[in-house]
């Protein structure tokens, strides 16, 4: 149980500009749980990152002090504990037990306490797995629990939570935020966590920090209260505050069929069990067609099927007009007709500058200038990347590089439009954009197809959705 | 094609139990000696050595085999090359068609070379298919006093080498959505590769500095001395493979150089 | 005291140098697993015509370069291919424990420009001479161990100056060019590399 206090802090990222945060003047009490809330670029993660220790001198500039216990944060790195989102970045280790042990390793514990430590840890997170469990042979959830047991092995008397369920899917999630809240019970450390999806962890805490951009403090108090007096303005924020209504953009009717999937089916070589297997479908004009269903269950698979970006084992996609599948079409050709956005955005980027990835794919399609430039602007207007046109695409933000994904597949105007998880791990803000931004283009004509695990998204937008389990369709349906 | 590095034997088996280090050593100097030699004889002898420690390494011979599927090619490859462009062709000639010359010397020249290659790829299969990188760069730290911080570091990143395979395949395909892709055009192939390339390094250098973040997070940069949990050896077993494996090599040369073949560095 | 501003100098390896080599190694695996996909079928005629196969010969040599441009610290080259050739060790090369002792040589020969500029050299000449010195460390390494018997001016040594002539260009400038591009990217801001690009 420590005390935890920012006083006049500012931190700007080496090679930034701006300062991420400035002026901060925040303190937790020992023993104390706190939600940061705030939107995307309010700097909650550069707070959290700064508690750890991880803002060391080479990393940027320091204004004002961070200190824990009263001390500075960099030297009390071993009294702190983080759990980051993306489990595959913070997993050490090929064996489970291993990387549990590898944090205390570190602290020089001898080796005949590590091991009751490991599997106490293990036990408090509820993993299901021995040992020996090879790390990559976990799911997401599973992999993000063994990482929450890494931390608290090594018994820190301040725990940090960078969205830890942000990377996951709806399953995945609810098992760490059940291993969470089992695992805080036994701790008397004071805890800070950073969350978008309110509701979910509110009875984690006693207290809730809303800051806005730069680290500017908006409110502080009991939950209820700050969620009460200032939830609108949270959730256009950005913020998942919790009784917000969600928007909904039902659909006018579809209408002819845009792309038509028969038997796909895909069996990867050295594989027993297809990815696929005799998946059919129509996808039409002006509608959103869904598609979901449990991880591995070939969600994915389909999307780059259907988008002629593998080649199946056996069917094919097509679409009307274009006597070859998509599959065997060039790929200059295949974007004029179908285009795809892939779950990373960054994937996607082939140019150097905003402006350049909006005219790619039309100058790959061999449009004249003068369309291409108005096609550019049109675009960089409505998806107002305007201000950003000469950025370097992997500068942007999360919520900037989904939106210039999306419109870098749109510029060559296919009739189709496919999205692997459009939504995941986005704010609310930009949730609600990707919503409007999808309706739009549907409105518009465009057959689009989603992959995702997002019920909120399907429910605003989908007219029809295909319900996929191991493989192969379990059920269609109208919403 | 799936990157894997898990080891692909049977590990209750000899060979698989020895300490990663005494492999190493023992593999180093079986290769080290056939790189030296180069007659056709000590390679050949240190090839029957290894083929007579395989059934002691577990390893399936399907997996052998899959393991050493290149090898021919590799290998006959290596002796073509030295017999088609030896310096001087010697001995009888068995081949004469105006510049295509090879004599029974450069043949058997060429033929060692290709020896050399067999016990490398062997010594290889047998001392690091049955190696989990785990205990290896555990017994790189504990036996060898390698750097901790090296050692780990590596097996940390090794971790992401399924991840990163997985995400050249979506490049690709994200590239192939965007309107690009090689066909049988070498320019846009290789241009393609580059752009690839760029992306994936990208990522990977991200994902190197989070991994960095989050292994600082628990510690690993601290100037603390840090404790094992996992206890590498060197057993008496481990001693007997470091101390027969050059006793294997000086024997091989022996009888090399007894039947007055023996040659080196030609 | 863990990461004190006196750690931070130029001769202590950072977690995330260390990271970044190893790392870089691995996907480095990933692309020279994907590069040979690039010449399918053109392999064993390259094998007969040994000058050429030396023009191929940069892609390999790319981390030895990219690695001290990057991470600019003693021995990043080195210690990227040692672990590159590890990796390769592991997953069962052909070339057995050789592709160290070669990955270890070029690593050496990439790194000696930089030393020779004792660090703060790392301007195009520099990545230049890294990527040749790189190609003749490895190219020598191949004609003593596997093309013992060529003959000395009609095929080693073309084939170690057109080897040198690819590194040269295609890992020496290819790396520097790489680097270029990745500095608008921000991946490279917590090395001094990043810090040469306009702040933004």
């Amino acid at each position: 149980m420590i005390p935890v206090e920012f006083r006049g802090f500012a931190w700007r990222h080496a090679g930034r500009r701006a300062q991420a945060v400035s002026g901060v003047d925040l303190r937790v009490e020992p023993g104390e749980r706190v939600l940061l809330l705030g939107p995307s670029g309010s700097g909650k993660s550069t707070l959290l990152a700064a508690l750890a220790g991880l803002l060391t001198e080479d990393s940027g500039e320091q204004d004002g002090d961070v200190l824990i216990d009263g001390k500075p944060a960099l030297e009390q790195r071993d009294r702190v504990g983080i759990l980051f989102q993306d489990p595959e970045t913070q997993l050490v280790m090929a064996r489970s037990g291993d990387d549990v042990a590898f944090g205390l390793e570190n602290q020089a514990m001898p080796r005949d306490r590590i091991w009751p430590r490991v599997h106490e840890a293990l036990e408090a997170v509820g993993f299901p797995y021995g040992v020996d469990r090879a790390t990559h042979a976990l799911s997401g959830g599973e992999q993000q629990r063994l990482a929450l047991a890494g931390v608290l092995a090594r018994r820190p008397d301040l725990i940090l939570l960078d969205e830890p369920t942000a990377n996951l899917d709806p399953e995945g999630a609810q098992d760490v935020r059940e291993a969470l809240r089992a695992a805080l019970a036994d701790t008397q450390a004071t805890l800070i966590v950073v969350e978008h999806r309110v509701a979910e962890i509110l009875d984690l805490v006693d207290r809730v920090i809303a800051l806005g951009p730069g680290g500017a403090l908006i409110a502080e108090g009991p939950a209820e209260a700050v969620l009460a007096e200032h939830g609108e303005h949270l959730a256009a924020q950005g913020v998942w505050v919790p009784g917000v209504p969600l928007p909904t953009r039902p659909a006018a009717n579809a209408g002819d069929a845009a792309l038509r999937g028969e038997s796909l089916t895909l069996v990867h070589t050295g594989s027993d069990a297809p990815a696929l297997e005799d998946v059919s479908f129509e996808l039409r004009q002006g509608e959103l067609l869904a598609v979901t269903g449990p991880n591995g269950s070939g969600k994915s698979t389909l999307a780059l099927l259907a988008g002629g970006l593998v080649k199946p084992t056996r069917g094919h996609a097509t679409v009307p007009g274009e006597p070859r599948p998509l599959h065997r079409l060039p790929a200059r050709r295949l974007a004029t007709r179908v285009g795809s956005v892939f779950q990373d955005p960054e994937h996607q980027f082939v140019t150097a500058t905003v402006k350049d990835e909006l005219a790619f794919g039309p100058r790959q399609a061999g449009w004249p200038k003068d369309r291409i430039e108005a096609r550019v602007a049109e675009l960089l207007e409505r998806l107002r990347l305007a201000p950003l046109a000469n950025a370097n695409p992997h500068t942007l933000s999360g919520g900037e590089a989904r939106r210039l994904s999306v419109a870098g597949a749109l510029a060559a105007a296919p009739g189709v439009l496919l999205l692997d998880e459009p939504t995941f791990g986005q704010d609310r803000r930009t949730w609600g954009e990707l919503v409007d931004l999808t309706a739009d283009i549907r409105d518009e004509g465009t057959a689009l197809l989603a992959v995702t695990h997002d019920r909120d998204y399907a429910a605003a937008l989908a007219g029809r959705e295909l319900v996929l389990g191991k493989g192969r369709l379990a059920e269609e349906h109208r919403r | 094609m799936t990157l894997t590095l898990a080891p692909v034997c049977d590990a209750q088996a000899p060979i698989a139990r020895v300490n990663p280090v005494a492999k190493l050593a023992a593999v180093a100097a079986v290769s080290t000696t056939a790189l030296i030699a180069s007659d056709w004889l000590t390679p050949l002898l240190l090839l029957a050595a290894l083929l007579a420690a395989v059934p002691f390494s577990g390893i399936r011979l399907g997996e052998l085999a899959r393991r050493l599927r290149w090898l021919w090619f590799a290998a006959g490859t290596v002796v073509a090359v030295n017999a088609v462009f030896a310096a001087e062709q010697t001995g009888r000639i068995l081949i004469d068609l105006g510049p295509l010359t090879i004599g029974t010397g450069a043949l058997l020249d060429g033929t060692a070379i290709g020896l050399r290659v067999c016990v490398a790829a062997t010594a290889g299969v047998l001392g690091f298919a049955t190696t989990d990188p785990t205990d290896l760069a555990d017994a790189l730290t504990q036996q060898l006093r390698a750097p901790a911080r090296f050692t780990l570091g590596a097996l940390a990143a090794l971790r992401l080498l399924p991840l990163l395979t997985a995400e050249w395949r979506q490049i690709t395909s994200a590239r192939r959505a965007r309107g690009l892709e090689g066909g049988w055009n070498p320019v846009r192939r290789v241009r393609l590769f580059a752009s690839t390339m760029f992306a994936l390094l990208v990522g990977a250098i991200r994902r190197a500095g989070r991994l960095a973040a989050a292994m600082d997070a628990r510690g690993f940069d601290s100037e603390i001395p840090r404790t094992h949990a996992r206890e590498q050896r060197m057993r008496p077993a481990d001693w007997i493979v470091l101390g027969a494996a050059p006793l294997v090599c000086a024997a091989a040369v022996a009888v090399s150089a007894a039947c007055g073949v023996f040659t080196a560095f030609n | 005291m863990p990461d004190s501003p006196a750690l931070a100098g130029p001769g202590r390896w950072r977690t995330v140098d260390i990271l970044t080599c190893a790392v870089l190694a691995v996907a480095f695996g990933v692309v020279f697993w994907a590069w040979n996909f690039v010449w399918v079928g053109l392999e064993p005629a390259l094998a007969f015509l040994p000058p050429l196969k030396g023009i191929l010969y940069g892609v390999w040599l790319i981390p030895a370069v990219l690695a001290p441009l990057i991470v600019r610290r003693v021995g990043a080259g080195i210690l990227t291919e040692a672990i590159a050739a590890s990796i390769s060790l592991l997953l069962g090369s052909v070339w057995g424990i050789f592709i160290v002792y070669q990955g270890l040589l070029q690593g050496l020969g990439g790194e000696l420009p930089f030393a020779a500029g004792r660090y703060r050299r790392f301007g195009a000449p520099t990545a230049l001479a890294g990527g040749a010195l790189a190609a003749f460390a490895a190219t020598l390494y191949d004609v003593i161990a596997y093309y013992p018997t060529f003959d000395l001016w009609a095929y080693k040594v073309p084939y170690i100056a057109f080897a040198m002539l690819s590194g040269a260009i295609v890992a020496g400038l290819g790396s520097k060019a790489l680097v270029k591009a990745m500095l608008p990217t921000g991946v490279l801001d917590r090395f001094p590399a990043g810090r040469e690009r306009a702040r933004i």
